[in-house]
């Protein structure tokens, strides 16, 4: 018997196609209908996400095979705990961004509106492709699409975003072609293509150096893709200089499917035992950590908020990356395998979206990018500042917010995986976050406008941006809180052993 | 034989100051119902605070759990009778403050008085958050917290200064906040559990000697909010504060959330027997007198009212720090009672010190002359709180100097004694001057006159009373008539608000028996 929900893997990817072709379509005749026709396919394919998420946890692993095709010939579709659990984060943070670009593309791309929102929809189709996909091809093919669409959306703005267009362009199809010869090179000595096949094909060649090269050219292309420090130079420009739902889809999403999709080659087609081998996640924990330290120090350099923002994410792509090398060292539950690493995918982007989206809307109300510029912003935008408030402190990993839930958990990894050096860079990192965000919250509330005096500051009328910016960024703001109780009350955590278990990263009871 | 109780009544106490501040930044349109959402609060949290008390007296122990957020350690409140002592510390003196605040907030017509009213609940349900939580992790949140929303308490005038100081503040408070994560951490993969336990839980098979000492470190730097020398120096710059700030945050909330910490350390996570084992005692002993003493000098060089108190603040607090490194049961009780009287008075001391600045405008000593003619009550009240502070009886800084004496006689160094009775010393010779001034010399009067003349009808030859002057000032007099009142019945009935047997009951747990 096959449920109805074993189809939605393919469904979600399907329709995101075809409304970015119905929105070509049905935008050329009103252009109003864009965004109705690109919300609703994303609350469909939210809500088909949540669907799938609920069967994978009761029922088991859902095996789509495209066309009929048996595999390892034909595509196949694999959900397991591990991407359905991402699909929500994706189609989420997605769902959100397309509600808050109502108002600020309208505002900032009046004249692209439909092609923003096609666009946009193939974006969305790139990443629902990269997170279902069990063909390791496949999944470079919708790495491709999703980078092409990027590509597009951040230069979108025009001229100021042209340098950093094609400076990502060309960063990331080297990193696409890595990713390519890793496949070649994995393809050419066992033949298969099929995530679950090359994991039964590889282990007698795990002493091949072939085998060992195209493990190496995955994890540069990947690394490339995911911004991983020093591999990031083309992060910085492109987040600051995209419509402000872009930056943090970008931020949030795209740099991390990324890793999801490493984490994926890592354990899925190579296995734990291969990862053991060699001292790969090793050398990979200190690349984090310089990651942490190199990102939080260049974000503190910064003037403009959205550069600042994009630093501080390289420094949490190393948060990941390090729960990621930390994962095969820690089996003790509650902070064992994969938990910090997928709790903190969730955590920032949470937390990096609600950042950008408010300093988005910082520049749709008056236009503000410098840090300086933000004296009395707390008495304009009291809401938008407030949301802010509550996702930097969360940044700093104030208790208990969902920032604080992923360092102490990548803490106690650390310290079973005893490497206390880590304790003290991810401690140090807090610091450095402090000082980073606490300038921002005190040039918006504390610091006197030119010339004034704080009994004045109240002549500063309220300007808050529209509701359908204000909705998404309180929604987020509040989850950082809601999710760090959640989190703490351990009520996500059963996706997540799932996911453990599956990888062979948890104690047998 | 001590029994478990669960209630709820932890969430209820902390509910309070929850939802005066989202009441508060509700109504901040309405001003006479922002502060009474604060009185409210504040009254009741007190009360259910209090009707904790005679279960804990009765040996038991109140329980709270909600969830679970790591094997043995528990999102929860456990309340025995230490962490009592300081809720009700806190929550009896936050009424007291809430009503000077509307006084003195109102009398200088300061801005942003929705955010500082916000705040201050904020903060409130930091610190009681801190008394009640049952381990470490759970403190650790209500400490963050307590930091964080005290930031805009600081910074508060948003002056230069001000904002220097709120920098200032954080860069300390969060960077020991760290430290503490640290330790947290670093105790529970030694421990396997991080609650609160009378006999510790940590233990000579737990780590080498030389780990637990580097841990004991790390927790006594994530208390820098005890302002011991040399991590002090926040305290003293975060005076610009609006003085009840100053009053309830700094001398009692914050510093005395630090202190608590060193004191849950000491006794509930090292234990009394494995401070003996490792010698710890006689290193904190030392440190904690070093402050004492080192304060006290520099409190004397202080013209700015209250950051002599600061100082004298920092120097108070490490008699507690002192009394629980004596580790002797007449010693930590003399710090437990400690931090209510010293909280009493220093708090008597700082309303004080904000009444003559919205009576006169003044905040240095020097400028102080007569002052004690002009505003006889506040002064007295004052005197009440100076002379506690250096142990005179009948007031209550006598009970915990007599206790901390008693300890470091019990703990067989009579040297600490010395340094004791040297360190009380020292704050005579600080506040001696003050008292001299206010009351002995006379008030220039051209200056007076100068001042009052528009608002006054003066009689010749007589000085003004300035307590009379503002009708909102009655707001400010009677908080600091109670606490003056307090301040010397605590002296003659310890017992009062339970504080004397509360501590009794947290040695016999300590000590066992």
């Amino acid at each position: 018997m096959i449920y109805f929900v074993e189809h939605f893997p393919v469904l979600v990817v399907v329709i995101s196609i075809l409304s970015a072709i119905t929105i070509l379509i049905a935008g050329w005749i009103h252009r109003k209908t864009a965004w109705f026709i690109s919300m609703a396919t994303l609350l469909g394919q939210f809500i088909a996400s949540l669907f799938i998420l609920r069967h994978v946890l009761t029922v088991g692993t859902i095996r789509y095979r495209l066309g009929g095709w048996v595999p390892p010939w034909g595509i196949e579709y694999v959900m397991d705990a591990l991407n359905a659990y991402i699909l929500v984060i994706l189609l989420f943070l997605a769902l959100v961004c397309v509600i808050y670009s109502k108002k600020n593309i309208e505002h900032e791309l009046p004249q692209k509106v439909v092609s923003f929102y096609t666009v946009y929809q193939l974006l969305i189709t790139g990443l629902c492709g990269i997170t279902v996909t069990g063909d390791i091809f496949n999944m470079y093919v919708f790495i491709e699409i999703t980078s092409l669409s990027a590509y597009t959306l951040i230069a979108s703005r025009g001229k100021i975003a042209l340098k950093a267009s094609f400076t990502y362009l060309v960063l990331g199809s080297i990193g696409a072609c890595f990713f390519l010869l890793g496949i070649g090179f994995l393809y050419a000595v066992t033949g298969s293509l099929n995530m679950h096949d090359l994991s039964i094909l590889l282990p007698p060649f795990y002493k091949n150096r072939v085998v060992m090269a195209g493990f190496a050219f995955i994890i540069v292309g990947l690394s490339i893709k995911m911004a991983l420090f020093p591999l990031h130079t083309w992060l910085p420009d492109a987040h600051a200089f995209a419509p402000a739902e872009i930056s943090a889809m970008l931020s949030g999403i795209i740099i991390e499917v990324s890793s999801y999709a490493f984490i994926r080659v890592a354990f899925s087609v190579f296995t734990v035992h291969f990862l053991k081998l060699l001292p790969i996640f090793d050398i990979l924990c200190w690349v984090a950590g310089v990651a942490i330290i190199a990102g939080s120090v260049l974000a503190i350099t910064q003037v403009n908020l959205k550069r600042m923002l994009a630093y501080s994410s390289v420094a949490n792509m190393g948060y990941i990356m390090l729960a990621v090398g930390l994962s095969t060292s820690v089996m003790e539950a509650p902070w064992n395998g994969l938990t910090p690493a997928l709790m903190h995918i969730l955590n920032h982007a949470l937390m990096k979206g609600c950042l950008f989206l408010a300093a988005g809307a910082f520049i749709y109300k008056a236009d503000l990018w410098l840090i300086k510029d933000f004296r009395g912003l707390g008495k304009r935008m009291p809401y938008t500042s407030a949301a802010f408030v509550l996702a930097a402190i969360s940044m700093i990993g104030v208790p208990p917010s969902v920032g604080f839930v992923s360092k102490l958990y990548i803490i106690l990894a650390a310290i079973e995986a005893k490497k206390i050096i880590f304790v003290a860079v991810l401690l140090l990192s807090s610091l450095l976050n402090l000082v980073y965000f606490w300038r921002v919250i005190e040039t918006m509330y504390m610091k006197r406008a030119e010339g004034g005096d704080p009994s004045h500051s109240t002549l500063i009328s309220k300007d808050e941006a529209p509701f359908w910016m204000l909705a998404p960024i309180l929604t987020l703001a509040s989850l950082c809180i809601v999710m760090g109780v959640l989190w703490l009350a351990k009520i996500p955590m059963p996706i997540l052993d799932q996911v453990n278990s599956l990888f062979g990263l948890s104690k047998m009871p | 034989m001590t029994e478990i109780v669960e209630s709820l009544k932890p969430i209820f106490a902390l509910s309070c100051p929850a939802s005066a501040s989202v009441l508060i930044l509700m109504s901040g349109r309405w001003p006479n119902l922002r502060e009474s959402w604060t009185l409210i609060g504040s009254v009741v949290q007190f009360l259910i605070i209090l009707s904790m008390a005679p279960v804990i007296l009765s040996g038991h122990k109140i329980e709270c759990y909600l969830f679970t957020i790591f094997p043995q350690v528990h999102f929860g409140f456990k309340v025995d009778a230490f962490g009592l002592l300081f809720a009700i510390t806190a929550s009896s003196l936050w009424i007291l403050v809430s009503i000077y605040s509307i006084g003195y907030m109102r009398s200088l017509h300061e801005h942003a008085q929705t955010r500082y009213y916000f705040c201050f609940a904020l903060a409130i349900l930091g610190a009681i958050g801190v008394a009640l939580s049952g381990n470490l992790v759970t403190m650790y949140i209500f400490y963050e917290i307590l930091t964080v929303s005290t930031y805009p308490l600081v910074a508060h005038e948003q002056s230069p200064e001000a904002l220097f100081a709120g920098r200032k503040y954080l860069a300390y408070l969060l960077t020991s906040g760290v430290f503490f994560l640290a330790a947290i951490v670093f105790t529970y993969s030694m421990a396997g559990t991080t609650d609160f336990n009378p006999t510790g839980i940590l233990s000579s098979a737990s780590s080498s000697r030389s780990g637990l000492i580097v841990l004991f470190i790390l927790f006594i730097l994530g208390f820098m909010k005890a302002a011991y020398i040399p991590c002090h120096s926040w305290l003293p710059t975060a005076m610009v504060a609006p003085t009840p700030v100053s009053a309830l945050l700094h001398a009692v909330a914050v510093v005395k959330a630090g202190v608590f910490g060193i004191v849950r350390t000491v006794g509930y996570i090292y234990g009394i027997d494995l401070m003996r084992e490792l010698g710890l005692g006689g290193m904190l002993v030392s440190f904690a007198a070093v402050t004492m003493i080192v304060a006290s000098l520099f409190a004397i060089a202080q013209d700015d009212l209250k950051k002599r108190l600061a100082y004298s603040t920092i120097s108070q607090l490490s008699y507690i720090i002192f009394g629980v490194a004596l580790l002797s049961p007449m010693g930590i009780t003399g710090a437990m009672i400690h931090i209510p009287f010293h909280g009493f008075m220093k708090i008597t001391l700082f309303l004080c010190a904000g009444a003559i600045l919205v009576a006169s405008g003044k905040k240095n000593i020097s400028e102080m002359a007569g002052i004690g003619r002009a505003m006889p009550i506040t002064m007295f009240a004052f005197m009440i709180g100076a002379l506690g502070m250096c142990g005179a009886p009948p007031i209550a800084g006598f009970i915990s100097k007599w206790y901390l004496g008693l300890g470091a006689i019990q703990s067989g160094h009579i040297v600490f004694l010395g340094l004791l009775l040297i360190a009380s010393l020292l704050d005579v010779v600080y506040f001696y001057p003050l008292i001299r001034t206010a009351f002995f010399e006379k008030m220039p009067e051209g200056e007076v006159l100068k001042e009052l003349e528009a608002k006054v009808d003066l009689y010749p030859g007589r000085l003004p009373i300035l307590e009379r002057e503002r009708p909102l000032y009655l707001f400010m007099l009677i908080p600091i008539a109670i606490t003056a009142a307090f301040s010397i019945l605590f002296c003659l009935f310890p017992n009062l608000l339970h504080i004397y047997d509360l501590a009794q009951v947290a040695i016999r747990n300590l000590f066992g028996g």
